[in-house]
């Protein structure tokens, strides 16, 4: 089953959602077989689900889960684009799925229940971007240092941070 | 005829202007100590990145650390004296740097090898300690991107020089360190290489 009549079995299931299929690269002028449909935040866990479980998608593996900062791009609508990037392992097809949120409180549904893996990666993202993800069971920053109050991978984010690497204390024989 | 033997810059003998040898025992006993101090540094080698493979090839054959007698890498600080720090150092991995330095027994050195630790090099961003002498003290820095074993090689016989002339001298005592900058070494000249038939000067 090609990704196209994946899109299709969902289209059938969730007459309310709009799958337009879009090609993931979408700027440059290349062929891609990569297929990209967005859901909306709300229905994300019961589309999720459906796709793991159904025989004819059987989307196993969640391969990676992570974020785009659309500010500032060109024609972006939304500022949060959250990405899963779906397998079958048993089918042989891939699905890219995209889920927009927007300032000032992006929240998403976790899919941790779908998929165990997503911890960390919803972590990386929340760590990454501040995209809460509602429902996750240990909601920590994972890459950044205690006390780290900013989102380092938003675009307008400055590059050389906002002062907390001069800020940070020293370790002192008697703080130790 | 006894002289009062000054701070010894060099071998007690030397430092004595008669054709014979006038030190004092504990001059003498101190000069071989730090001569034998010096010529059994055991580094703690912290290699967090690209420069931890030059750190490597130092200490393999064709460069041979050994020849200095720095050859015994020491993974454990409580058993290492010279401290080099090879690589990036991150915000976060800052206090682990530092919790092994204090964890080091005195007498201490430390070589901050490569841009990266000296300055942070090309890594000017949020999450990268710009020069680890911010957190700790240095005693050399070695520059290059990576440097070349010979730089570090020049390195570590400047902590030798250090090593010779000073003593034990306690961290504390040193402050922020000697931070002394070693003149970046390059590679053989290949043509002048050919030119000479093949020798090497």
């Amino acid at each position: 089953m090609s990704t196209e009549q994946v899109i299709q079995v969902l289209q059938e299931r969730f007459p309310g959602i709009d799958f337009a299929p879009r090609p993931l690269v979408a700027t440059r002028k290349v062929t891609t077989d990569q297929i990209c449909v967005r859901i909306p935040p709300e229905r994300l866990v019961e589309v999720m689900t459906f796709l793991r479980d159904d025989e004819r998608t059987r989307f196993e593996q969640l391969c990676d889960l992570t974020c785009v900062d659309y500010l500032q791009f060109p024609g972006a609508t939304d500022r949060y684009g959250v990405t899963y990037s779906l397998l079958s392992l048993t089918h042989n097809h891939r699905l890219w799925a995209k889920c927009f949120v927007n300032d000032p409180d992006p929240e998403v549904p976790t899919v941790t229940g779908v998929w165990p893996g997503a911890n960390w990666m919803e972590r990386e993202v929340y760590d990454m971007y501040g995209v809460r993800f509602t429902g996750h069971p240990d909601l920590r920053r994972i890459l950044t240092w205690d006390g780290f109050k900013s989102y380092p991978l938003r675009k307008d984010y400055p590059r050389t941070g906002l002062g907390e690497r001069e800020d940070y204390p020293t370790l002192t024989r008697e703080s130790s | 005829m006894v002289k009062q033997a000054e701070k010894y810059v060099t071998a007690p003998h030397l430092a004595s202007r008669e054709d014979f040898l006038t030190t004092r025992l504990d001059s003498l006993v101190n000069y071989f100590q730090n001569w034998s101090r010096k010529n059994s540094l055991w580094p703690l080698p912290f290699a967090t990145a690209c420069c931890g493979i030059e750190l490597m090839a130092t200490a393999a054959s064709r460069y041979d650390l050994a020849r200095f007698g720095a050859e015994v890498m020491r993974f454990s600080p409580r058993q290492a004296d010279l401290l080099i720090c090879a690589g990036r150092v991150g915000i976060k991995m800052m206090p682990v740097l530092q919790r092994i330095y204090m964890q080091m027994c005195e007498p201490k050195w430390v070589i901050s090898m490569g841009a990266c630790a000296c300055t942070g090099g090309v890594f000017d961003v949020y999450a990268t300690v710009q020069g680890i002498d911010q957190f700790m003290p240095v005693d050399v820095y070695v520059p290059g991107c990576p440097p070349r074993p010979e730089t570090l090689i020049q390195g570590v016989m400047a902590i030798q020089r250090i090593v010779e002339r000073e003593g034990i001298r306690s961290s504390q005592e040193r402050g922020k360190g000697y931070q002394l900058a070693i003149q970046e070494t390059y590679g053989l000249n290949v043509s002048q290489t050919e030119k000479t038939g093949g020798q090497v000067h």
